[in-house]
């Protein structure tokens, strides 16, 4: 027997609540417009402004600026991971004189600006032309697109032997442990146990740093190379026109959007397995 | 070129009374007349200093209108407003994007032609430039405040929401709470990263070099250009700007170890 003795009902949904216009929301909506106001005028004026001549003048020498630009961070990335694997194992290091070389290296580099140090490199050792030139490096130091590429990758090593040296302070010490219970050597474990867990708590840091030297590799275009960013300013400088700088920003933003969505697609595809 | 914004200038002038390098106390006065570093006309020491000072007022410029410009833009991305988040994020994806040069560059030159072009639609010539102290204090609060909402905004997410609820259940309005409870608490959270942020902004005053402003890495450049020792000032450029960057780690210190002694120990 039930103490129920009449069903209530069914309901109509509760109507809903009223949306007011509330000072954020109006804030918002003035904020977002302009915005749109901005975005749709700026398209306007690209339009309005596009001449055939000067985008076929200035097109390709952008492409060309883009490609330079993404040689120079491709190899200075690719040689600073390279010589930042000794320096993050000299910071980990428990002999005290490799350990606190590799720590000034890292300050020095992390505490100036890329500006100041690819200035020391690229005008500093003009002035050590004679010595430089009887060990035969000043072929070398003599172009700015070398300097430009070796303080890059001095700076990014840096940088990188951080993130390196974090992430792998980063894995447990349960896990040297395990490998060393298994019998496995030491070489084995770094490479099977530590550096895959390594790895995944480095990549993020990995790709902001990728972005960080794209945008800073802007500053080559002050020591006369012609990436993306000397392009344009050649380009400035030669038509007065803004529109060149604002064709370098849509360019730099496609590039580190790109970049990093295709760096949030890796990592939510390479930590699949720890999802739950 | 020496700032000339009257709140940037009095503060250029109130750091260089406390002048380490050519004041009264200064340590270069110790060199001979005749060396590179030395003070006065015949060395370069009282140019290289005015540089660095030009650097510290910079960065002081900038921190607090991108702190507070930050702020804003955390509130705005912590809101239920779509549109306000949105407009946020509109904000630092342009200026997280684009490389710091080109902004300085962007804002220097862009402002250049509006003050022009506004003043010839009011019917005048304009004999008017803008100051590369004044471009430079804009572009660089610009770049700091898309990153401070960063930080901001995950400091934000640290706070639980009981707090807010305890703000409310003491008849505390919005603004107050936000003042009185969250802000205090925020400030521990985000100090860590804001110091990061805050090294960087020291690094990206260097580029303001390149828009004319007699800045450190400017004036060691024209005294490298003089004297042929390109090495030597780059070199002492270099070293101010890691001592600036030591100094700061030692302040920030402080201050963490002070704002973490006031806080409720769990």
């Amino acid at each position: 027997m039930s103490a129920v003795a009449e069903l209530i009902p069914p309901q109509p949904a509760p109507p809903e609540a009223l949306r007011r216009w509330t000072k954020t929301r109006v804030t918002g909506a003035i904020l977002l417009s302009l915005w749109i106001i901005g975005g749709v005028a700026l398209v306007l004026w690209l339009f309005a402004a596009w001449s055939p001549d000067k985008v076929a003048t200035y097109a390709p020498k952008y492409l060309s600026g883009l490609m330079t630009t993404l040689t120079l961070v491709g190899i200075s990335i690719t040689l600073g991971a390279v010589l930042s694997v000794p320096i993050a194992f000299g910071r980990m290091s428990s002999n005290r004189l490799l350990s606190s070389l590799a720590y000034g290296y890292v300050y020095f580099f992390r505490g100036t600006p890329l500006i100041a140090q690819l200035f020391l490199i690229y005008y500093g050792f003009g002035g050590f032309r004679e010595e430089l030139q009887a060990i035969g490096l000043w072929v070398f130091f003599r172009d700015a697109w070398n300097c430009a590429l070796f303080a890059f990758t001095l700076n990014t090593a840096a940088y990188q032997a951080e993130i390196l040296r974090g992430a792998i302070e980063s894995v447990a010490r349960g896990q040297h442990e395990g490998a060393a219970a298994l019998g496995l050597t030491r070489l084995q474990a770094f490479y099977k146990i530590i550096l895959p867990q390594a790895m995944i708590v480095a990549l993020r840091p990995y790709g902001n740093e990728i972005i960080l030297m794209i945008k800073g590799s802007a500053i080559v275009a002050i020591v006369t190379v012609f990436d993306l960013m000397g392009e344009t300013r050649r380009a400035y400088s030669r038509t007065f026109d803004f529109q060149t700088y604002i064709w370098a920003a849509v360019f730099y933003l496609i590039i580190v959007e790109t970049l990093r969505n295709v760096w949030q697609w890796l990592e939510h595809r390479l930590t699949r397995h720890l999802k739950r | 070129m020496e700032p000339t914004a009257s709140l940037g200038g009095q503060l250029y002038t109130l750091i260089s009374l406390f002048d380490p390098f050519c004041g009264p106390v200064g340590f270069l006065n110790l060199l001979p007349e005749n060396s590179l570093l030395s003070c006065g006309d015949t060395g370069w020491g009282d140019e290289v200093a005015r540089g660095f000072f030009v650097t510290i007022t910079l960065a002081l410029c900038s921190l607090p209108i991108g702190l507070t410009i930050g702020l804003f833009l955390a509130l705005a991305q912590q809101s239920e407003v779509r549109s306000l988040r949105a407009s946020a994020n509109i904000y630092t994806t342009i200026f997280r994007g684009l490389p710091e040069l080109l902004t300085i560059f962007m804002i220097y030159f862009g402002l250049q032609i509006a003050v022009r072009e506004i003043a010839l639609a009011l019917g005048f010539e304009s004999g008017f430039d803008i100051n590369s102290f004044v471009a430079g204090t804009i572009a660089l609060s610009l770049v700091f405040s898309s990153y401070a909402s960063e930080v901001l905004s995950s400091a934000f997410k640290a706070i639980p929401a009981g707090q807010y609820e305890a703000g409310h259940a003491l008849g505390l309005r919005p603004g107050k709470t936000m003042r009185l409870i969250i802000l205090p608490q925020l400030v521990r959270i985000a100090l860590p990263g804001l110091g990061n942020l805050w090294m960087i902004l020291i690094k990206d005053t260097a580029l303001i070099s390149v828009i004319g402003l007699g800045d450190t890495l400017r004036q060691t450049g024209i005294a490298a250009k003089v004297t042929k020792e390109a090495f030597y000032f780059y070199g002492i450029a270099c070293l101010l700007f890691l001592a600036l960057a030591m100094a700061s780690s030692i302040v920030f210190s402080k201050i963490e170890t002070r704002v973490r002694r006031s806080g409720v120990s769990r």
